[in-house]
């Protein structure tokens, strides 16, 4: 990952404001293949409406999007994934009265040579990329509602890496698993990163963190504190950038660093 | 034809039937629905001494559900994206307005009298009309973000008064003699030649459709129905659909028409009289048309699958870059159209276009669509339930005025009959959830 390369995504001067509030100011980062940015901060520092800004849930007040070098023009959800960004949220974003097929292929049906939707061959996908990620799931034909916790994770997994993302936004994507899922989740992010998939994962786990991401970037009230190479900072220093802002030397400071006092106000939600 | 012994042999051995059943796939609910109508049926048919299950009477209860059952089929679509239209009565008897006025007013003046295409110029005006009012309605809910029970009630009062307002409440009448065959009647029936080759037809496409079904199921090595399932599904199928003809084709014209008939022809009454059969009615076969298509619309296309999806989860729909207030335009636009027929087929069948004509209508296409499992939380709902729901709550009206019931009383039971099916639903899915 030289620093000469041209970055996979590259966001500058992000702003988004919510009725005058500052979800999101002037916030810089940028993404390389085969790297693990993880985003980090408290509640409410904006790393969610970042993400979102990249995969076109919302859209930007300012700033630009750089995917390979080129501006990019990302207006919806659409968009993104025309430039290859696939999201796994937060809330899962499953359909659940649909079985795991339509889920997975929802938005991009496969369709057979009359313009019907080819159930046969999605579910044949569905099976063979679900063996893949999680060989317990069997019940193909039921809406997700009937799967377990889990289970719709990674029904929300396989969605994202079935149409070959080049650029992968996970939400906190293992908040919802057991330990034994959360390590196959793990791996599976080290198997993309190794395919040369660039990764931001959002996690409150800072031994997740340290454990999966090649740098890290931290936000607090909307703005960035500073990003570090994970091998250049100790845990108690990304805590205090969390915490209070407080950037050490081996990170680029941004904007958001050491200005606490200032906007406390904005943390109370 | 496969048609099968199958439940005269299975009768008295449970098991198997039940393992034969559960093969099928088919939805349990809807079999429960099925099996109600066949009580209520048979409970008419008991108290009425003989009177509900005749050729006759099945084939009035089969003319009567369809306009009801024509609008119940979109009206499915509209609850499961968590929508309502409350103002399809009021779509109906405007745009019958409309239609009649073109038919009776407009045309003959332009075309000439009973000309042979003012029926289709007549339909066409009124389905495009009903596209687009339905459409309006659904720009203002999905792109203006005005709910869709406001909107609609709104469309409730506008189209009502729009229906006085076209002929200031004067009824039109008579309506175009071709135009009249949609709404049933001896004329108004294909006959037994063409009933018959309507129903082997569908029968031929539903031995097809399993077929490929289960070829393509083959080709991809997924699990297989076992072939008596799919023998017994099919065969059940082709059993109702031939028992249906059969009994359409065993109501003959009444005497009068008859005469009329041969005197128009030219023909001598032979000694016994003649027996012509009715057949199926047209605005049974219209309903039934309606039904498959907007079934297929829904299942098997994604126009339908987004329905779905928008239902379930409106947020995970739009992430997934659905154009959710596009898709919801479109449903409320088939739900115009569909307003449009039923309309078309209820003046039709009056002979007559009146501004009150489909007046609560929209009641009961939703308590049809609700007994028929159409969930109002969104996200579940059949077409096929909708329909059945149609004829169940014409069934319990017929009945009942067979039975001479006050019609106060027909109210009530219809009224605590809907409340009941929706509770027994709820408590279906609770149990199938805990399952």
């Amino acid at each position: 990952m030289g620093a000469a390369s041209i970055p996979l995504v590259e966001m500058r001067d992000i702003s988004l404001s919510f009725g005058g509030v500052h979800a999101v100011e002037r916030a810089s980062i940028d993404l390389h293949a085969g790297e693990v940015l993880a985003l980090v901060g408290h509640n409410g520092a904006g790393k969610s409406t970042l993400v979102k800004i990249l995969s076109g849930a919302y859209r930007r007040d300012g700033g630009t999007v750089r995917i390979g070098g080129r501006e990019a023009a990302i207006a919806n959800p659409r968009d993104a994934r025309q430039y290859g960004i696939e999201t796994i949220y937060q809330t899962l974003a499953l359909a659940d009265n649909i079985d795991t097929a339509a889920n997975l292929f929802l938005g991009r049906e496969l369709r057979t040579a009359w313009g019907t939707l080819d159930d046969i061959a999605m579910e044949a996908q569905a099976r063979r990329v679900m063996a893949r990620i999680n060989p317990h799931l069997q019940r193909f034909k039921e809406p997700v509602r009937a799967l377990s916790g889990g289970q719709r994770q990674s029904v929300a997994i396989a969605r994202a890496i079935l149409f070959d993302a080049r650029i992968l936004i996970m939400d906190e994507p293992m908040a919802a698993l057991g330990p034994q899922e959360a390590a196959q989740v793990g791996a599976l992010i080290r198997r993309l990163k190794a395919d040369g998939i660039g990764i931001l994962l959002i996690s409150h786990d800072i031994q997740t963190v340290f454990d999966l991401a090649d740098r890290v970037c931290v936000m607090k009230n909307g703005r960035v504190v500073g990003t570090a190479r994970i091998a250049d900072v100790t845990k108690d220093e990304v805590l205090g950038m969390i915490i209070l802002g407080k950037c050490p030397p081996a990170a680029t400071a941004g904007l958001g660093a050491m200005e606490t006092s200032r906007v406390n106000s904005q943390e109370v939600n | 034809m496969n048609l099968l012994p199958a439940p005269r042999s299975s009768a008295h051995r449970w098991r198997p039937l039940e393992t034969v059943l559960k093969a099928t796939e088919i939805d349990t609910r809807l079999l429960g629905m099925a099996g109600a109508l066949m009580a209520i049926w048979i409970g008419f048919h008991v108290l009425s001494g003989g009177l509900f299950l005749t050729p006759r009477n099945l084939w009035n209860l089969s003319v009567q559900s369809s306009s009801v059952a024509i609008m119940a089929t979109g009206m499915v679509l509209v609850i499961v994206t968590r929508n309502i239209d409350l103002s399809i009565g009021s779509m109906l008897g405007f745009i019958g307005m409309i239609m009649g006025v073109v038919q009776a007013d407009l045309l003959p003046k332009l075309i000439g009298f009973d000309h042979p295409a003012t029926w289709a110029l007549t339909l066409v005006a009124g389905l495009l009309l009903g596209i687009v009012l339905g459409g309006l309605q659904g720009l203002l809910i999905a792109y203006l973000g005005i709910p869709s029970f406001i909107v609609t009630l709104g469309g409730l009062l506008v189209w009502r008064g729009g229906a006085w307002w076209v002929t200031h409440g004067q009824t039109v009448a008579p309506l175009d003699s071709t135009f009249r065959l949609l709404g049933g009647g001896p004329e108004g029936a294909i006959g037994a030649f063409w009933s018959w080759t309507v129903g082997i037809a569908a029968c031929v496409a539903v031995a097809l459709l399993l077929a490929h079904g289960r070829s393509r199921r083959k080709k991809f090595q997924f699990p297989l129905r076992p072939l008596a399932a799919e023998v017994f599904l099919g065969g059940t199928i082709c059993t109702v659909i031939l028992a249906a003809v059969a009994v359409a084709n065993a109501y003959p014209w009444p005497i009068g028409s008859v005469r009329r008939y041969a005197e128009a022809n030219h023909l001598a009454l032979p000694e016994g009289g003649l027996v012509i059969a009715h057949g199926i009615a047209i605005p049974v076969l219209i309903a039934v048309g309606v039904g498959v298509a907007t079934s297929f619309l829904a299942r098997r296309t994604r126009f339908g699958r987004y329905a779905y999806a928008i239902g379930g989860n409106p947020e995970a729909a739009e992430l997934a870059g659905i154009d959710t207030r596009w898709a919801v335009t479109k449903i409320f636009m088939l739900m115009g159209l569909l307003a449009a027929i039923s309309g078309a087929v209820s003046i039709a069948r009056l002979n007559a276009a009146t501004n009150a004509e489909g007046t609560l209508a929209e009641l009961l296409v939703i308590a049809a669509a609700v007994i028929g499992g159409t969930s109002l939380a969104g996200g579940v709902g059949t077409v096929a339930g909708a329909m059945l729901g149609a004829v169940l709550m014409q069934s319990l009206q017929s009945g009942m005025v067979l039975l001479g019931v006050d019609s106060p009383l027909q109210s009530i039971v219809v009224g605590a009959v809907l409340v009941i099916a929706a509770w027994l639903d709820i408590l279906y899915r609770r149990r199938r959830q805990q399952a």
